[in-house]
């Protein structure tokens, strides 16, 4: 699929929102105000922000997501509910998963997306079994750690054999926590997945570049190992480094940066008011 | 001329046979439809039919039966030697038994874990029901009757929850129930778990020939453990308390229910079961569960009467 203007509109706002929402997150956890440990997605906003976009331009309305732990921009950019996410970081019973899943183990009943249990990549067995037992169309969002677990790797080889209408999407920030990839491997997911005889791509996290890719996706097997950059702590509030490549602000470039600007003050002001209006809900 | 009342074997190959083919829903495991359909307890049904043969990567094994659970399609999980819980369980334990509390998202799947034991190592051999035991979220049951496997289906059915369901290949060719075994005044109360309970049975018939008075109360449901009043009146009433028997090791269901059994009548009770060592296996060195005459020294011994 080519990336026209209109989609890439559509994206960046998409992106806009999951950042929005991640920036106040981080003052949140400095306020204090979340009290369990946050894994915080800004700078990887650009692979379900695309991918949403891509389905959404496909008119696929009927899919299931399994998400990772550091889930909240695939959440939100696949449409889960906004305040119920915040209620949900606040550890309100009227949260997405009912004030049960923290930051870790979110959901959304209306938007097909299955929370995470924390046993890293456990998503991946579980999203192919159910793609097999029903057939509808399952993306699966993991980090490039939790695709190195024996489980996950078998779990794209039986999609494989099965030849199963699944996306695996690889957020590969190169980090496990804050150990780098070439320390734990010598390999990468797009060749383990062709090994197994699946469509497989590695890629920038540039809508431009997924797009080209994920046509034939759903339709068959296959896995797109998306490279990010992590803004933020992998878990908490706190910056790595001030040297991490934003994808948000390099991509605000291409849909004009007045037009970006605006988008994102929009945004912010949207995901403060969500904060603000659910703080003082559980206040009551 | 009565009909021919069927093996447990029978009853759990014709449940598999419903559910496939009237339930709509699927079963999966490794090696299934190979030579043996596992212990004959599989009808001859293929993919087509809802017979899944999964590949041999086990704790992905376990996860795609949960994720075929999230879809609503009920799977008969079967792990062939109860020993590879430990790689199957994960998913099981941790998503399925979790999700309808955690996301309200019920995840009914049945787990066939089957222990068998004799001369098969120190991996594949006897019962690790204990393994699902410490977690939330799960019902264990144990049957070891053509009745009780019907009571187990029909239960899951009805429900919406994970069940663990311990088999045990000893109990294959059994076509009887086992009722309790009861006395007024017992000497002794006896708490037999799967495999255990066929010996426990025969122990206590050849002890009250001896003249000690042994009830039997079996555990089919281990997990909620509910025992009857009558089973606790029977032990409260026990002169010597009582024991629970396992196939599992001892440090697990069999410590827990007779620490319920203790604390909900002052009994005093014991537990008999593997013994805490790794199976050979030859013969010398292999771990088996209690033996009837085990059964009947550790009763011997306690009530005094040696």
């Amino acid at each position: 699929m080519k990336l026209d203007d209109a989609l890439a509109r559509t994206i960046y706002e998409r992106a806009a929102l999951c950042r929005a929402f991640e920036e106040e997150s981080f003052r949140q956890v400095q306020k204090g105000n979340i009290k369990f440990p946050v894994y915080l997605s800004a700078g990887q906003e650009y692979a379900p922000a695309t991918v949403s976009a891509w389905l959404e331009r496909r008119g696929l309305a009927e899919r299931q997501i399994f998400i990772q732990h550091r889930g909240h921009s695939t959440y939100l950019a696949f449409g889960g509910d906004l305040d119920k996410l915040v209620l949900e970081l606040l550890g309100d019973e009227r949260g997405c998963a009912f004030g049960m899943g923290g930051s870790a183990s979110i959901q959304s009943v209306e938007a097909g997306i299955y929370g995470h249990d924390g046993l890293m990549g456990s998503h991946g067995p579980i999203a192919v079994g159910m793609c097999y037992a029903n057939r509808k169309p399952t993306l699966c969002f993991t980090g490039d750690a939790a695709a190195e677990e024996d489980y996950f790797l078998a779990a794209i080889g039986w999609a494989s054999t099965k030849g199963l209408p699944i996306l695996f999407v690889v957020e590969d920030n190169n980090l496990s926590i804050l150990t780098e990839k070439k320390v734990r491997r010598n390999w990468e997911m797009d060749k383990v997945a062709r090994g197994m005889e699946m469509a497989a791509f590695d890629l920038e996290d540039d809508p431009e570049q997924i797009l080209a890719r994920i046509d034939g996706a759903l339709e068959r097997p296959m896995l797109l190992n998306v490279r990010t950059h992590r803004l933020f702590w992998h878990a908490g509030a706190g910056i790595d480094s001030t040297d991490i490549f934003d994808r948000h602000k390099a991509f605000g470039a291409r849909v004009g940066a007045d037009w970006a600007a605006g988008v994102n003050e929009r945004s912010r002001k949207t995901v403060e008011e969500a904060w603000a209006r659910n703080l003082r809900l559980c206040a009551k | 001329m009565g009909e021919k009342s069927p093996t447990l074997r029978e009853v759990i190959k014709e449940t598999v046979r419903h559910h496939l083919t009237v339930e709509k829903g699927v079963a999966l495991g490794q090696c299934l439809t190979a030579v043996g359909w596992v212990g004959g307890t599989l009808p001859e049904l293929y993919e087509d039919d809802g017979m899944v043969e999964v590949s041999m990567a086990d704790v992905a094994g376990g996860g795609f039966a949960v994720g075929m659970a999230l879809a609503g399609r009920r799977p008969i999980y079967v792990i062939r030697y109860q020993g590879l819980n430990w790689l199957n369980a994960p998913s099981i334990v941790n998503y399925a038994c979790k999700s309808k509390e955690l996301w309200r998202r019920p995840c009914p799947m049945f787990v066939r874990s089957i222990g068998m034991e004799g001369a098969i190592g120190p991996v594949a051999g006897s019962s690790h029901h204990s393994l699902f035991f410490r977690m939330p979220g799960v019902k264990i049951l144990s049957p070891m009757t053509p009745g009780e496997y019907r009571t187990a289906y029909r239960e899951f059915m009805a429900e919406d929850e994970v069940y663990c369901v311990s088999e045990h290949r000893g109990s294959y060719t059994n076509t009887e129930e086992l009722p309790d075994v009861l006395h007024d005044a017992p000497d002794f109360a006896l708490f037999p778990i799967s495999i255990c309970r066929f010996a426990a049975r025969q122990a206590a018939e050849e002890l009250l020939a001896e003249g000690i008075r042994v009830a039997v109360h079996h555990v089919f449901r281990l997990k909620p453990f509910a025992p009857s009043r009558e089973a606790l009146a029977s032990v409260g009433r026990a002169r010597a308390g009582g024991c629970v028997l396992d196939d599992d090791y001892v440090d697990g269901v069999a410590k827990a229910l007779a620490h319920d059994l203790s604390a909900a009548t002052g009994a005093r009770m014991r537990v008999l079961g593997l013994q805490d060592r790794t199976a050979g296996f030859a013969a010398r060195v292999d771990n088996l569960p209690p033996s009837k005459d085990q059964i009947k020294a550790l009763v011997r011994d306690t009530v005094g009467k040696r």
